[in-house]
């Protein structure tokens, strides 16, 4: 019985063996690329931190931008100008993107096609090149009927309709999340469908909102090439006064200083990299906080 | 016999030995309101050649029913009978799924409720509705009571006292008066259902629904949901859908069995069988399916 | 949760004829309080989400128009089929005096595109695979993170690296000593493609039920055989939407290709050369001075114009595809 039975079992442990060693090669070669995907990502952060702390003094953010001292020059201008265009992009794509979402998710009949078309539409939108929504500020608002030139409305306008559909999808996915019977209770109560969406579905439904938001927000803010389509390039040494006013953006910035090769153009842009990072990885850290603090309560 | 809810297994302990299937012995409890229905129901709510459809799926056909005020009626019968939907007609929570289709009349106090000139929302601040599963709002326990009068603009004089009220209704305030500031979800499930029911009874409603109202609650909860239905019946209009009989024979004075039966195409339809009063369905049905279904030998 | 469904009854005959049993006081159903609030309420989030029709109307009118007059100018095969662009050049009111033929900046979008995927598809599709099929809770809690940040550094980040620390590193590698080459901002470009393959990839291969990988390992396979044999093909054409949309950002990617491919048109298959792109065209135009009315600036329009046409063709196959798995599921 038992020299029958013994080269069966080593057979089996063979061919596990053998199943076993591809295997782990399998998993080694899916770990390798999550490394390599890793050390990447830690080599540039390493070295934007690296280049960056040299001149990552008071100057970067008290000075304006200068072309023949850089060594003291600083992206005021640059950082006055982001928060400008960042409040206008908020200001115009929140409450348009939370209304399109709204009135999709709790209004609309998905059985009409033009509610369908509107959704193929808005999906679309998401994946069209950033550059396109330049051109189409360029033609519409800074030329064209509206006309009014190359400013922080302008930029505002450009990044707003850019992350515009970022903002329906990511509100509708939280809206969906919220559970249908808290809609069905405030219904059955009297409540007409829009204090039902005012008064609850979207209070439950703003940790998600928020995230997306936010997400979304940290995208325009670091977005560059819809703004060159704009005219944010001009050499701008003072902040903006207004949302008429001339302006320039952390990113715009930073490509303005790529043909300028002296060594301290180069850390004035590291510089202003490391503190647009900073920035954008503040935000992304609030709103992955956010969407870990208020996971699905239902 | 396959399709049996699980709740029928504790049915056979009330129906006759078996080989004597037509002696029907249920209890009809002392939670019931021994008021003796009236011999005929007055009406406030009627149903004329209900029929419902789902896009093309007929759900429900030919119901004709003449509900009581200030009753308790219970729609009965096994799973996939209708008898969720026409409780959704009464309301018109139906509107609220895409393709569904009402024909036929459904009246409150004569009044068609599916005509034209009808709001809706003023059906259903008079005609509330409970659900399965206890849905409070994510707010305090005040906030819950005093959404209804706050969105159909009641707007009375004294809030704290309607949410009070309220609450002593459903039997509920001496559970939670020292935190109407705190959160529903802190409750337990017996007293969300509650809270559910004084939410309702704020919009002084006239007719409240209850959707299997007991479904997701543990017997003990269930009893005082059930204690509190007789309660409600001296001021309100209850219709109430459940799958357990027992509950049905305990608090309704009349009772509706509604059956499921394929057409001629094959498609399962939802159908009224028979409606009478409680104490005649469960003693002496004049149908042999409401029998059957009664003494637990058809689901 | 639509109220534009509204349920409507319709009595028969026999409903009407019928007197009400009710004997009672009526009531009155109607409308108690005027709710205009309501409706202009509904005008306005209909009109937030016609908005976004109204955008992808005014970007096919703003670039349709100019490209109109381009093509008034210059033939459309020329455009299309020509090898040489040079419309940077000359005199910047003349038409006659340059190349309009868009070939050379396309084949260089095409060589960084595939450049890129050949870093961003084998990363991202690893990482997706060890997401969804083999990390714990844990490690996915720290990986997510580092996806999310590559995804959120700003693509002039990604181009100003490309040019002053990739470039020198491959062209140390690869024995070339352009500063501007193809190489080094595609596979930069790959970097930042790899969240979004990875992530979506990863949503398409949880999306594959659980009771195929039960069954798979059931028969006794272990999680290399199951993941390759039931979920990978399950999960095929998420995947491939996944990829789609990876190549429709590499197109349509900027500010890398402007900064470090540099800003010559020239027809080249060759990586270690610079070559510009049709987007870093659009990005030189509009960033140095391009009058309103000159050819330059028509041109700006066309090359947008074809732009636009490409990755919408890639963005819908990428839709239909993704439609394609919500079915199966």
């Amino acid at each position: 019985m038992t020299t029958a039975t013994l080269p069966r079992a080593n057979m089996l442990t063979r061919t596990r063996n053998r199943d076993g060693i591809t295997s782990a090669v399998f998993a080694a070669v899916l770990w390798l690329c999550l490394a390599l995907i890793c050390v990447f990502l830690f080599f540039i952060l390493a070295v934007i931190v690296q280049k960056g702390l040299a001149r990552l003094d008071a100057n970067l953010v008290t000075r304006q931008p200068s072309k023949i001292r850089p060594e003291t020059a600083g992206v005021q201008s640059a950082l006055f100008g982001t928060l400008w265009v960042g409040g206008i992009t908020a200001l115009i794509a929140l409450p348009l993107g939370v209304a399109a979402a709204v009135y999709l998710e709790e209004y609309a009949n998905p059985a009409k096609w033009w509610n369908r078309a509107i959704e193929l539409n808005i999906q679309n939108l998401a994946a069209v090149p950033a550059v396109i929504y330049g051109i189409l500020t360029l033609g519409f608002v800074v030329r064209g009927p509206v006309s009014i030139g190359a400013v922080v409305m302008a930029g505002g306008i450009a990044l707003a309709l850019l992350i515009l559909p970022v903002i329906i999808i990511t509100t509708r996915e939280a809206l969906r999340s919220v559970p249908r019977e808290i809609r069905d209770g405030s219904l059955a109560l009297g409540a007409t469908m829009w204090q039902t969406t005012w008064r609850q579905v979207l209070p439950a439904a703003v940790p998600g909102i928020a995230t997306g938001t936010i997400l979304a927000m940290s995208r325009a803010i670091g977005e560059a090439a819809p703004l060159i389509l704009v005219g944010a390039t001009t050499f701008v040494t003072f902040n903006p006064d207004g949302v008429l006013s001339k302006y320039t953006t952390l990113p715009v910035q930073i490509y303005n200083l790529v043909p300028q090769d002296r060594d301290a153009f180069r850390d004035l842009a590291y510089a202003a990299i490391l503190l647009l990072i900073v920035v954008l990885l503040a935000m992304n850290a609030v709103a992955i906080w956010l969407r870990n603090r208020y996971q699905r309560r239902w | 016999m396959t399709n049996v809810e699980p709740d029928l297994d504790t049915v056979p302990e009330t129906v006759g030995a078996p080989g004597a299937p037509h002696e029907i012995h249920v209890e009809l409890g002392d939670r019931t309101n021994h008021r003796a229905p009236s011999a005929e129901p007055d009406g406030v709510i009627e149903l004329r050649d209900l029929e419902v459809f789902y896009d093309k799926f007929r759900a429900v056909s030919g119901v004709n029913l003449v509900f009581g005020s200030k009753e308790i009626t219970a729609l009965i019968g096994p799973s996939g009978c209708g008898k969720s939907t026409v409780l959704r007609c009464l309301n018109r929570m139906n509107d609220l799924v895409p393709g569904a289709h009402v024909m036929g009349d459904v009246r409150f106090h004569g009044v068609d409720m599916y005509d034209a000139s009808v709001d809706v929302i003023e059906v259903r601040r008079r005609i509330g509705m409970v659900f399965q599963k206890p849905n409070p709002f994510p707010k305090s326990i005040y906030d819950n009571v005093a959404y209804g009068p706050r969105v159909t603009g009641m707007k009375p004089k004294n809030m704290d006292d309607v949410v009070e009220q309220a609450l002593h209704g459903a039997a509920l305030w001496d559970e939670v008066k020292d935190k109407l500031k705190q959160s529903a979800y802190g409750l337990s499930g017996g007293q969300q259902q509650r809270l559910c029911i004084a939410r309702t009874i704020a919009t002084s409603p006239e007719v409240i629904l209850m959707d299997e109202p007991c479904s997701a609650l543990d017997p003990i909860a269930t009893a005082k949901i059930e204690d509190l239905m007789v309660d409600l019946a001296k001021t309100y209009t209850i219709i109430i859908v459940t799958h357990n009989m027992q509950q049905a024979a305990r608090v309704s004075y009349r009772t509706a069995f509604f059956t499921a039966a394929a057409d001629e195409h094959g498609q399962r339809t939802g159908r009224l069988v028979e409606f009478d009063s409680t104490s005649k369905i469960f003693g002496n049905p004049s149908d042999k399916r409401t029998e059957a279904y009664i003494t637990g030998r058809f689901g | 949760m639509p109220d534009t469904t509204a349920a409507t009854a319709t009595g028969g005959s026999s409903a009407r004829s019928h007197p009400p049993a009710w004997r009672g006081p009526t009531v009155d159903l109607g409308q108690q309080h005027p709710r205009r609030g309501e409706r202009v309420i509904k005008i306005l989030l209909v009109a937030a989400a016609w908005l976004s029709v109204a955008v992808t109307i005014g970007i096919v009118v703003s670039l349709l128009a100019p490209t109109v007059t381009f093509f008034t100018h210059v033939g459309l095969g020329d455009f299309l089929f020509g090898t040489e662009w040079t419309g940077g050049f000359g005199d910047k009111f003349s038409w006659t005096d340059k190349a309009w033929g868009v070939l050379p900046l396309v084949v260089a979008t095409a060589i960084i595109t595939v450049i890129a995927l050949a870093v961003a598809v084998p990363l991202g599709l690893g990482a997706a695979i060890y997401l969804s099929e083999y990390a714990s809770e844990r490690v996915r809690k720290v990986l997510k993170p580092v996806l999310e940040v590559l995804a959120g550094i700003p693509t002039v980040v990604y181009g100003f690296l490309a040019l002053t620390i990739f470039t020198p590193i491959f062209a140390h590698l690869v024995q070339f000593n352009t500063i501007h080459n193809m190489l080094s901002p595609g596979i930069v470009m790959g970097f930042m493609i790899v969240p979004t393959i990875a992530s979506l990839g990863e949503d398409a291969m949880s999306a594959v039920p659980l009771a195929l990988r039960q069954g798979s390992y059931a028969l006794g396979a272990n999680r290399m055989k199951t993941t390759l044999r039931v979920v990978f093909p399950a999960a095929l054409s998420g995947i491939v939407a996944a990829i789609v949309l990876g190549i429709s950002r590499a197109v349509g990617e900027t500010m890398i290709v402007t900064i470090a491919a540099g800003s010559r048109a020239q027809l080249t298959f060759d990586p270690r050369e610079g070559a510009q792109t049709m987007t870093g065209f659009i990005a030189q135009i509009a960033s140095g001075d391009a009058p309103q009315g000159s050819p330059v600036y028509y041109s700006l329009f066309a090359v947008g114009a074809l732009l636009f046409a490409i990755t919408l063709l890639i963005n819908l196959v990428s839709i239909r595809l993704v439609r394609k798995y919500r079915q199966v599921y």
